[in-house]
Protein backbone atom coordinates (compact mmCIF):
# COMPACT_ATOMS: atom_id res chain seq x y z
CA UNK A 1 0.00 0.00 0.00
CA UNK A 2 2.67 2.47 0.94
CA UNK A 3 4.76 1.45 -2.08
CA UNK A 4 1.71 2.23 -4.21
CA UNK A 5 1.23 5.65 -2.59
CA UNK A 6 4.88 6.63 -2.87
CA UNK A 7 5.34 5.28 -6.40
CA UNK A 8 2.34 7.09 -7.81
CA UNK A 9 3.34 10.21 -5.85
CA UNK A 10 6.80 10.19 -7.42
CA UNK A 11 5.29 9.63 -10.87
CA UNK A 12 2.87 12.50 -10.26
CA UNK A 13 5.67 14.98 -9.69
CA UNK A 14 8.08 13.67 -12.33
CA UNK A 15 6.00 12.78 -15.37
CA UNK A 16 6.19 15.29 -18.17
CA UNK A 17 2.58 15.32 -19.28
CA UNK A 18 0.31 17.26 -16.98
CA UNK A 19 -2.77 15.12 -17.56
CA UNK A 20 -0.92 11.96 -16.59
CA UNK A 21 0.34 13.79 -13.55
CA UNK A 22 -3.25 14.49 -12.47
CA UNK A 23 -4.20 10.84 -12.95
CA UNK A 24 -1.23 9.66 -10.89
CA UNK A 25 -2.22 12.13 -8.20
CA UNK A 26 -5.69 10.58 -8.21
CA UNK A 27 -4.22 7.10 -7.65
CA UNK A 28 -2.01 8.39 -4.86
CA UNK A 29 -5.00 9.97 -3.09
CA UNK A 30 -6.99 6.76 -3.40
CA UNK A 31 -4.04 4.87 -1.92
CA UNK A 32 -4.06 7.27 1.04
CA UNK A 33 -7.76 6.55 1.49
CA UNK A 34 -6.87 2.86 1.58
CA UNK A 35 -4.35 3.63 4.31
CA UNK A 36 -7.13 5.29 6.32
CA UNK A 37 -9.32 2.24 5.82
CA UNK A 38 -6.48 0.09 7.08
CA UNK A 39 -6.23 2.26 10.21
CA UNK A 40 -9.99 1.78 10.78
CA UNK A 41 -10.87 5.42 10.18
CA UNK A 42 -13.69 4.72 7.77
CA UNK A 43 -15.29 8.15 7.97
CA UNK A 44 -12.03 9.94 7.14
CA UNK A 45 -11.42 7.52 4.28
CA UNK A 46 -14.87 8.22 2.87
CA UNK A 47 -14.35 11.98 3.19
CA UNK A 48 -10.96 11.61 1.51
CA UNK A 49 -12.42 9.74 -1.45
CA UNK A 50 -15.38 12.08 -1.80
CA UNK A 51 -13.60 15.40 -1.38
CA UNK A 52 -10.19 14.69 -2.89
CA UNK A 53 -10.80 12.06 -5.53
CA UNK A 54 -14.28 13.26 -6.36
CA UNK A 55 -13.87 16.98 -5.99
CA UNK A 56 -10.37 18.37 -6.11
CA UNK A 57 -8.96 16.08 -8.78
CA UNK A 58 -12.02 16.71 -10.93
CA UNK A 59 -11.61 20.50 -10.77
CA UNK A 60 -7.88 20.11 -11.43
CA UNK A 61 -8.64 18.06 -14.55
CA UNK A 62 -11.27 20.59 -15.62
CA UNK A 63 -8.80 23.43 -15.28
CA UNK A 64 -6.20 21.45 -17.23
CA UNK A 65 -8.72 21.07 -20.02
CA UNK A 66 -9.56 24.76 -19.89
CA UNK A 67 -6.01 26.02 -19.92
CA UNK A 68 -3.83 23.58 -21.81
CA UNK A 69 -3.71 20.91 -24.46
CA UNK A 70 -3.56 17.70 -22.49
CA UNK A 71 -1.09 15.91 -24.73
CA UNK A 72 1.44 18.71 -24.79
CA UNK A 73 4.73 18.19 -23.06
CA UNK A 74 5.56 20.55 -20.26
CA UNK A 75 8.70 22.63 -20.21
CA UNK A 76 11.48 20.49 -18.81
CA UNK A 77 12.97 21.76 -15.56
CA UNK A 78 16.52 23.04 -15.63
CA UNK A 79 19.10 20.39 -14.85
CA UNK A 80 20.81 22.32 -12.06
CA UNK A 81 17.49 23.05 -10.37
CA UNK A 82 16.61 19.37 -10.53
CA UNK A 83 19.91 18.35 -8.95
CA UNK A 84 19.78 20.96 -6.21
CA UNK A 85 16.18 20.34 -5.28
CA UNK A 86 16.67 16.58 -5.14
CA UNK A 87 19.73 17.09 -2.94
CA UNK A 88 17.80 19.40 -0.63
CA UNK A 89 14.85 17.04 -0.49
CA UNK A 90 17.01 14.01 0.22
CA UNK A 91 18.95 15.72 3.00
CA UNK A 92 15.72 17.01 4.54
CA UNK A 93 14.22 13.56 4.39
CA UNK A 94 17.32 12.01 5.98
CA UNK A 95 17.28 14.55 8.81
CA UNK A 96 13.58 14.08 9.51
CA UNK A 97 13.77 10.32 9.43
CA UNK A 98 16.76 10.38 11.78
CA UNK A 99 14.70 12.41 14.25
CA UNK A 100 11.76 10.03 13.90
CA UNK A 101 13.98 7.02 14.53
CA UNK A 102 15.57 8.53 17.63
CA UNK A 103 12.28 9.42 19.23
CA UNK A 104 10.37 6.78 21.10
CA UNK A 105 6.64 7.20 20.87
CA UNK A 106 4.69 6.13 23.91
CA UNK A 107 1.01 5.47 23.74
CA UNK A 108 -0.83 7.52 26.33
CA UNK A 109 -3.68 5.12 26.74
CA UNK A 110 -4.27 1.66 25.44
CA UNK A 111 -8.03 1.83 25.72
CA UNK A 112 -9.33 2.34 22.25
CA UNK A 113 -12.22 4.73 22.06
CA UNK A 114 -14.69 4.18 19.29
CA UNK A 115 -14.26 6.42 16.25
CA UNK A 116 -17.81 6.33 15.04
CA UNK A 117 -19.67 8.95 13.09
CA UNK A 118 -21.96 9.56 16.07
CA UNK A 119 -19.01 10.36 18.33
CA UNK A 120 -17.47 12.64 15.73
CA UNK A 121 -20.74 14.49 15.24
CA UNK A 122 -21.53 14.93 18.91
CA UNK A 123 -18.06 16.22 19.72
CA UNK A 124 -17.95 18.49 16.70
CA UNK A 125 -21.17 20.25 17.60
CA UNK A 126 -20.80 20.35 21.37
CA UNK A 127 -20.22 23.65 23.13
CA UNK A 128 -18.36 22.23 26.12
CA UNK A 129 -14.64 22.47 26.71
CA UNK A 130 -13.59 19.91 24.11
CA UNK A 131 -16.21 20.84 21.56
CA UNK A 132 -15.38 22.03 18.09
CA UNK A 133 -18.38 24.23 17.40
CA UNK A 134 -16.36 27.44 16.97
CA UNK A 135 -13.95 26.06 14.32
CA UNK A 136 -16.94 24.47 12.63
CA UNK A 137 -18.69 27.81 12.28
CA UNK A 138 -15.49 29.56 11.22
CA UNK A 139 -14.92 26.95 8.53
CA UNK A 140 -18.46 27.34 7.28
CA UNK A 141 -17.90 31.10 6.96
CA UNK A 142 -14.61 30.38 5.16
CA UNK A 143 -16.37 28.11 2.67
CA UNK A 144 -19.00 30.76 1.99
CA UNK A 145 -16.31 33.41 1.48
CA UNK A 146 -14.34 31.09 -0.82
CA UNK A 147 -17.42 30.34 -2.89
CA UNK A 148 -18.31 34.01 -3.34
CA UNK A 149 -14.68 34.85 -4.02
CA UNK A 150 -14.41 32.16 -6.69
CA UNK A 151 -17.49 33.44 -8.49
CA UNK A 152 -16.26 37.03 -8.35
CA UNK A 153 -12.74 36.16 -9.53
CA UNK A 154 -13.84 33.85 -12.31
CA UNK A 155 -16.49 36.18 -13.69
CA UNK A 156 -14.75 39.55 -13.44
CA UNK A 157 -12.13 38.63 -16.02
CA UNK A 158 -14.18 39.88 -18.97
CA UNK A 159 -13.87 43.41 -17.72
CA UNK A 160 -10.12 42.92 -17.46
CA UNK A 161 -9.72 41.55 -20.96
CA UNK A 162 -11.83 43.99 -22.92
CA UNK A 163 -10.05 47.32 -22.77
CA UNK A 164 -13.27 49.38 -22.71
CA UNK A 165 -14.23 51.06 -19.54
CA UNK A 166 -17.88 50.85 -20.34
CA UNK A 167 -19.57 50.20 -17.03
CA UNK A 168 -22.81 49.08 -18.55
CA UNK A 169 -21.01 46.52 -20.64
CA UNK A 170 -19.17 45.21 -17.62
CA UNK A 171 -22.33 44.90 -15.62
CA UNK A 172 -24.04 43.06 -18.42
CA UNK A 173 -21.14 40.67 -18.66
CA UNK A 174 -21.24 40.14 -14.94
CA UNK A 175 -24.90 39.27 -15.01
CA UNK A 176 -24.44 37.04 -17.98
CA UNK A 177 -21.51 35.25 -16.43
CA UNK A 178 -23.12 34.57 -13.12
CA UNK A 179 -23.53 30.92 -14.05
CA UNK A 180 -20.44 29.94 -16.03
CA UNK A 181 -19.31 26.36 -16.21
CA UNK A 182 -16.35 26.78 -13.93
CA UNK A 183 -18.43 28.36 -11.21
CA UNK A 184 -20.42 25.16 -11.09
CA UNK A 185 -17.29 23.09 -11.02
CA UNK A 186 -15.96 25.25 -8.25
CA UNK A 187 -19.12 25.27 -6.21
CA UNK A 188 -19.74 21.57 -6.27
CA UNK A 189 -17.08 20.23 -3.86
CA UNK A 190 -17.65 23.05 -1.42
CA UNK A 191 -21.32 22.35 -1.07
CA UNK A 192 -20.69 18.68 -0.82
CA UNK A 193 -18.16 19.24 1.88
CA UNK A 194 -20.66 21.20 3.89
CA UNK A 195 -23.24 18.53 3.45
CA UNK A 196 -20.73 15.95 4.69
CA UNK A 197 -20.12 17.99 7.80
CA UNK A 198 -23.83 18.49 8.20
CA UNK A 199 -24.50 14.80 7.94
CA UNK A 200 -22.16 14.08 10.78
CA UNK A 201 -24.16 16.49 12.86
CA UNK A 202 -27.48 15.00 11.96
CA UNK A 203 -26.64 11.64 13.40
CA UNK A 204 -26.81 13.04 16.91
CA UNK B 1 0.19 -4.10 13.89
CA UNK B 2 3.07 -2.39 12.16
CA UNK B 3 4.91 0.25 14.21
CA UNK B 4 4.18 3.94 14.04
CA UNK B 5 7.55 4.83 12.53
CA UNK B 6 6.69 3.05 9.30
CA UNK B 7 3.64 5.20 8.78
CA UNK B 8 5.70 8.26 9.65
CA UNK B 9 8.21 7.12 7.03
CA UNK B 10 5.46 7.05 4.40
CA UNK B 11 4.15 10.47 5.34
CA UNK B 12 7.63 12.01 5.48
CA UNK B 13 8.49 10.58 2.08
CA UNK B 14 5.23 11.91 0.65
CA UNK B 15 5.92 15.34 2.13
CA UNK B 16 9.34 15.52 0.52
CA UNK B 17 8.02 14.22 -2.80
CA UNK B 18 5.61 17.14 -2.70
CA UNK B 19 8.46 19.50 -1.86
CA UNK B 20 10.43 18.17 -4.84
CA UNK B 21 7.47 18.79 -7.12
CA UNK B 22 7.06 22.28 -5.72
CA UNK B 23 10.74 23.05 -6.35
CA UNK B 24 11.09 21.65 -9.85
CA UNK B 25 7.76 22.32 -11.53
CA UNK B 26 7.05 25.69 -13.05
CA UNK B 27 3.44 25.08 -14.02
CA UNK B 28 0.91 26.46 -11.54
CA UNK B 29 -1.43 23.48 -11.74
CA UNK B 30 1.46 21.07 -11.12
CA UNK B 31 2.54 23.13 -8.13
CA UNK B 32 -1.02 22.97 -6.83
CA UNK B 33 -0.93 19.18 -7.13
CA UNK B 34 2.34 19.10 -5.17
CA UNK B 35 0.69 21.16 -2.42
CA UNK B 36 -2.15 18.63 -2.30
CA UNK B 37 0.42 15.87 -1.75
CA UNK B 38 1.97 17.82 1.14
CA UNK B 39 -1.42 18.39 2.78
CA UNK B 40 -2.19 14.69 2.46
CA UNK B 41 1.03 13.70 4.16
CA UNK B 42 0.09 15.96 7.07
CA UNK B 43 -3.33 14.32 7.24
CA UNK B 44 -1.68 10.90 7.42
CA UNK B 45 0.42 12.15 10.31
CA UNK B 46 -2.59 13.42 12.25
CA UNK B 47 -4.54 10.22 11.75
CA UNK B 48 -1.58 8.00 12.65
CA UNK B 49 -0.81 9.89 15.85
CA UNK B 50 -4.46 9.85 16.82
CA UNK B 51 -4.70 6.13 16.15
CA UNK B 52 -1.48 5.04 17.81
CA UNK B 53 -0.84 7.47 20.66
CA UNK B 54 -4.25 8.81 21.69
CA UNK B 55 -6.81 6.20 20.71
CA UNK B 56 -9.35 7.52 23.22
CA UNK B 57 -9.51 11.01 21.75
CA UNK B 58 -10.81 12.39 18.47
CA UNK B 59 -8.79 15.56 18.01
CA UNK B 60 -6.68 14.29 15.12
CA UNK B 61 -9.84 13.37 13.23
CA UNK B 62 -11.15 16.91 13.63
CA UNK B 63 -7.90 18.46 12.51
CA UNK B 64 -7.91 16.21 9.45
CA UNK B 65 -11.48 17.14 8.62
CA UNK B 66 -10.73 20.85 8.87
CA UNK B 67 -7.56 20.49 6.79
CA UNK B 68 -9.51 18.67 4.07
CA UNK B 69 -12.15 21.41 4.10
CA UNK B 70 -9.60 24.21 3.87
CA UNK B 71 -7.72 22.33 1.14
CA UNK B 72 -10.92 22.11 -0.90
CA UNK B 73 -11.55 25.85 -0.50
CA UNK B 74 -7.94 26.61 -1.33
CA UNK B 75 -7.99 24.49 -4.49
CA UNK B 76 -11.20 26.14 -5.66
CA UNK B 77 -9.85 29.67 -5.16
CA UNK B 78 -6.52 28.72 -6.74
CA UNK B 79 -8.21 27.36 -9.83
CA UNK B 80 -10.36 30.47 -10.20
CA UNK B 81 -7.17 32.55 -10.05
CA UNK B 82 -5.43 30.23 -12.54
CA UNK B 83 -8.27 30.54 -15.06
CA UNK B 84 -8.23 34.30 -14.67
CA UNK B 85 -4.44 34.35 -15.14
CA UNK B 86 -4.73 32.20 -18.25
CA UNK B 87 -7.24 34.58 -19.76
CA UNK B 88 -4.97 37.58 -19.27
CA UNK B 89 -1.55 35.99 -19.95
CA UNK B 90 -2.35 32.99 -22.22
CA UNK B 91 -0.03 30.90 -20.06
CA UNK B 92 0.01 29.26 -16.65
CA UNK B 93 3.75 29.26 -16.20
CA UNK B 94 4.93 31.14 -13.13
CA UNK B 95 7.79 32.71 -15.03
CA UNK B 96 5.39 34.38 -17.45
CA UNK B 97 3.57 36.22 -14.68
CA UNK B 98 6.18 38.53 -13.25
CA UNK B 99 4.59 41.96 -13.32
CA UNK B 100 4.81 42.31 -9.56
CA UNK B 101 8.35 40.99 -9.32
CA UNK B 102 10.68 43.44 -7.65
Amino acid sequence: MSCFILGTGILAVTTSKIFRSAIYLLFSLIGIAGLYFWMQMEFIAAVQIVVYAGGIVVIIIFSIFLTEHSGKEMRRPVKSRKVFSSLAVLSGFALTYLLINQNTFKANSTVGGEVSVANIGSQMLSTTEHGYILPFEVVSMLLLAAMIGCIVIASSSNSLKGGHDNKKNVRKNLQKDNMPGQAFAVKEPLEFNESVSGNSGETL
Amino acid sequence: MIPLTHILFVSTALFFIGMYGLFTRRNIISMLMAIELILNSININFIAFNKYLFPDKLDGVFFTLFIITIAAAEAAVAIAIIINLYRSHKSINVEDAEEMKF
